[in-house]
């Protein structure tokens, strides 16, 4: 699971993808995930990072996670390789 | 030693709710490092507003409209040029390249360059070649077909699907759903352009567009990819973003080694939702939204200008993604004077 490289996120947490032009806005917590998925973390890592710093059950989580996993892939902001 | 300083004319001073690229053009060469230049506004009608930004535009003269025939438009130049002493013009209405063209020999026996496509490669992108120019050069193209009357449509139709885009020979485009929408489309089209109008598959999706400069013998010297943002009810690009797509980077490449483009120019495409782009049309000169390309670090006319001019240019080999331009407008308050000068006199 891998975000494209060249995927930028601002503090304000303001995507662009530089490939397709197209942009998006998310969330704190969206941003933290996009930042982890940088890094090389996986879903596990994620999944437990979120779950130290929010108040939230890891059954939500998982599911909201997978979503906002699939979206970004929908967006095309996920390399096309990458596994979920 | 000082920077050289050159005499440009250009062409399509039409900064209007449809642009021509002339003022952009313009702000680019006056922005340029490695000359001054003194800029000459070639216009057809007194109320271009280029005509009346003596910030930018140096001197305006009139020129013929190309229904008059090259002799008239080689005719006032040479006048101009006794004038001025142009270095070099730069035309940019797709409806005056032809002229320009053909004139080349005359005008740089008078000592003015150009630096434009030759007349094969003019022809050859032409609208109504691009299924023959997609197959050639194996670029996707829609389905598109020419007509000379309208009575043609409903055998035309056999092989399309509602909705179609009717296009000009050299400008407008209509996307009609019906026979009635297509008749009044033709007719208005035709009235203006002349014929044939153009029949294309309509294809859904983003619209991106390249500009960018092929030296004639193949290689790319520039190349701007953008995705408009925001389209006005022309099709035109009142807002985009320059983006890294690899794939249209590829096809630019392609598109000016294969045709070994001489010049500027823009090819306009459409990424279908299956994620396809489509190359609906190739224009032969740099965009109205070229001044885009200088603020990702791309002079496009500068470097046009050096190659015409016999200077060593370099290829870029980048350029800054997530950069925007957003039209504007802007009204300009003249005096009844100007406007007088221009209309009787052809000079301003």
């Amino acid at each position: 699971m891998k975000i494209k490289q060249d995927v930028a996120v601002s503090d304000s947490g303001f995507v662009f993808n530089p490939t397709t032009g197209d942009s998006f806005s998310v969330n704190p917590i969206g941003m933290e995930i996009i930042k982890l998925m940088k890094e090389g973390k996986s879903m596990e890592e994620i999944n437990k990072s979120v779950l130290e710093n929010y108040n939230v059950e890891e059954k939500t989580i998982e599911k909201d996670l997978y979503d906002f996993i699939e979206m970004l892939g929908h967006y095309s902001l996920r390399e096309e390789n990458g596994q979920t | 030693m000082g920077k050289p300083k050159y005499t440009i004319g250009v062409t399509a001073l039409n900064a209007i709710d449809s642009p021509g690229p002339g003022i952009p053009i313009i702000r680019a060469l006056k922005q340029a490092a490695s000359f001054d230049v003194r800029t000459i506004g070639l216009s057809y009608e007194s109320l271009e507003p280029g005509v009346y930004m003596h910030d930018l535009v140096d001197k305006t003269y009139h020129i013929p409209y190309p229904s008059s025939g090259i002799d008239f438009l080689l005719e006032r130049l040479t006048y101009i040029n006794k004038q001025e002493k142009l270095d070099l013009i730069i035309p940019n209405f797709d409806a005056e390249l032809f002229s320009f063209i053909k004139l080349e020999p005359e005008l740089n026996a008078l000592g003015i360059k150009l630096f434009l496509p030759s007349q094969e490669q003019f022809e050859e992108r032409q609208k109504f070649n691009l299924p023959e120019f997609g197959e050639k050069y194996d670029i996707l193209v829609p389905k598109s077909e020419s007509i000379f009357q309208v009575n043609k449509l409903r055998e035309l139709m056999k092989d399309f699907e509602w909705p179609v885009v009717v296009k000009g020979k050299f400008y407008d485009a209509s996307i009609v759903y019906s026979e009635n929408q297509f008749v009044t489309a033709f007719n208005k089209i035709s009235s203006k352009w002349g014929t044939p109008v153009i029949v294309q598959e309509f294809i859904q999706g983003a619209e991106f567009n390249v500009t960018g400069l092929g030296d004639g013998k193949g290689n790319t010297i520039a190349v701007v990819p953008m995705r408009k943002q925001y389209i006005t009810d022309k099709g035109k690009a009142w807002g985009g973003i320059s983006i890294a797509e690899q794939y249209l980077l590829e096809l630019t490449d392609k598109f000016i080694s294969q045709t070994k483009w001489r010049g500027g120019f823009e090819l306009e495409l459409i990424k279908n939702k299956a994620g396809k782009f489509y190359l609906v049309e190739i224009n032969p000169r740099m965009p109205a939204w070229i001044y885009l390309a200088i603020g990702v670090g791309q002079n496009i006319p500068e470097a046009l200008t050096n190659l015409a001019l016999g200077n060593k240019v370099e290829a870029f080999t980048k350029y800054k993604t997530g950069k925007m331009f957003i039209r504007y407008s802007w009204d300009m308050i003249v005096d009844l004077e100007e406007f007088e000068k221009i209309s009787t006199t052809g000079e301003l």
